[in-house]
């Protein structure tokens, strides 16, 4: 209930319409967007179908939204975010392992492959958890999101927002191909979400 | 609510059975694809119109407050929509915020409390000097000149302009005390009018376009035709406004013309901009800014004319000869 008048106040203030149903149709996916504002992950999340919204879980750093009792409570209890270490990577708490449990629990997870922020000028290089994800789970489709204006609305090192018109573009999904190597895997998910950015 | 303002509803709910009527026949007529295409675009807008029409006439009733309220929101979202297809830099961000979080407001509070003075020069002079004063402080140069001017115009349109429509209930005129909210209901229907006949005698018999480069749906039988056959209903609406018929006709004609050159110059910046709507939230309209553009321009027009020539002494007085010629 809170998290359904959670989502349509962010649907308010971005202007960001409710999807009708997303691109693959049906089970878990891993959804990827561009990031250069805070406000992204609660877009995305924002703009799915209720009922798959519910399955969703967005990764979020675990050094910033870990960092407090405040900050823990949003991600965790509102989002329900999974933490995500960026940096003292050791076995037991490995981003790999922690999505992965997420993915097979038949849920979906939202990622931000640059890793952080940009300034919302293009998109920056992907970090490879993106690729190593899709290897360990081939049959999940990945779903570009392109967002757009979210970097005017709350850029990074602003404390406050402007009220312009977001859009969040869900785009056909794409997967690992068999034998695709890590660079080639990674420039093609960073063309899907520079694609059309114009049209 | 007195007798004319019953009417003046009465003639808003006519136009309205009439054209839903009309859009229920044509729907049943429509045979190619076109056609139906075009039907369906005419039934949506005169859905929008019909919750349009309800919410405006709501707040008039309610009251000043009400209204310049409503007025205020849809300033908001006029200036969200307008800024959201500028292009403005990261520099621009905080200067984005006080216009949206504190110029808006604080302007239409002065709306609120009918403070004339202020409301005419808050925006041109203080907020003008203010906007350049805090882009400074960022210490970008790239796109100043450009950005604070995208900005200064954002406010001029979608805020001072807008907001001359609440301020023409706090206008006094002669005689007509406590009548203002009929008098902005001639307006805005006057303008609403000529912009549905435009259309509507564009899509029957237009054929030579006005600026084909910057509308290319504006045709001179539409112009001419909408613009004068809103003019006549108007004029005979002269009842519920403080002018006689020649005058209620020559206010209707200047708010007609003004409405139709804002409309041009609107989806001039929209062409710059390299868009078709301003945005989508009135289903067959586009944006909110796409509704209002008419509205914008003719506005601060209606209301300095009616305050100059039958006010009481808001505006500076016209020489003697003036007002012998315009018949007061």
């Amino acid at each position: 209930m809170t998290r359904q008048l959670l989502a349509a106040l962010i649907r308010i203030a971005t202007g960001v319409r409710q999807l009708p149903a997303v691109p693959h149709r049906s089970g878990p996916a891993i959804y990827f967007a561009n990031h250069a504002s805070h406000m992204d992950v609660a877009v995305v999340w924002a703009a799915l179908p209720r009922e798959i919204r519910e399955l969703t879980c967005p990764a979020a750093a675990e050094d910033y939204w870990g960092a407090n009792l405040f900050r823990r409570r949003i991600a965790c209890e509102f989002f329900r975010a999974i933490l995500i270490p960026r940096h003292g990577v050791t076995r037991r708490n490995h981003p790999l392992a922690r999505l992965g449990a997420v993915l097979e629990s038949g849920r979906s997870v939202i990622l931000f492959p640059e890793g952080g922020r940009g300034d919302g000028d293009g998109t920056g290089e992907f970090k490879s958890g993106l690729y190593h994800l899709a290897r360990r789970h081939p049959e999940i489709p990945l779903v570009p999101v392109q967002l757009e204006n979210l970097s005017r609305i709350l850029p990074k090192g602003a404390r406050l927002p402007v009220p312009l018109i977001a859009q969040a573009r869900f785009l056909a999904p794409i997967h690992l191909l068999p034998g695709e190597s890590k660079p080639a895997f990674l420039a093609r998910a960073r063309a899907a979400l520079a694609d059309e950015e114009t049209d | 609510m007195d007798h004319e303002t019953k009417w003046l509803l009465g003639i808003v709910g006519g136009i309205l059975v009439a054209a839903s009527v009309a859009g229920f026949l044509l729907a049943r007529r429509a045979r190619s694809e076109s056609a139906r295409a075009t039907v369906a675009n005419l039934n949506a807008r005169i859905r929008s119109w019909w919750v349009m029409a309800a919410i405006f006439s709501a707040t008039i009733l309610l009251g000043p407050v009400f209204t310049t309220v409503l007025f205020a929101l849809l300033s908001f979202l006029a200036m969200r929509e307008f800024i959201t297809l500028t292009k403005t830099d990261r520099a621009d961000h905080e200067v984005l915020f006080w216009a949206f979080f504190v110029i808006l407001p604080l302007h239409y509070l002065l709306v609120g409390i009918g403070w004339y003075g202020m409301f005419t020069i808050f925006i041109p002079v203080y907020a003008f000097v203010f906007i350049p004063f805090r882009r400074v402080l960022t210490g970008e140069t790239r796109n100043f000149l450009a950005n604070t001017s995208r900005i200064q115009w954002a406010l001029l349109i979608c805020v001072y302009a807008v907001s001359h429509m609440p301020m023409i209930l706090r206008l006094p005129l002669r005689g007509y005390e406590e009548e203002n909210a009929k008098l902005l209901f001639f307006f805005v229907l006057t303008v609403q009018l000529s912009d549905v006949l435009q259309y509507v005698w564009g899509k029957t018999c237009g054929k030579h376009p006005v600026a084909p480069s910057v509308s290319p749906h504006k045709t001179w039988e539409g112009t001419v035709g909408g613009i004068a056959s809103a003019v006549l209903v108007s004029a005979l609406l002269w009842w519920a406004t403080p002018f006689n018929p020649w005058q209620a006709a020559a206010m209707a004609l200047l708010v007609c013309l003004a409405g139709f050159f804002g409309g041009l110059v609107l989806s001039a910046i929209k062409r710059d901009l390299g868009a078709k709507d301003w945005g989508g939230s009135i289903a067959g309209h586009g944006g909110f800014l796409d509704r209002i553009d008419s509205l914008c321009f003719a506005a601060p027009l209606f209301f300095h004319i009616t305050g100059f020539c039958f006010g009481t002494g808001m505006d500076p007085s016209p020489p003697g000869w003036l007002l012998e010629w315009i018949g007061r």
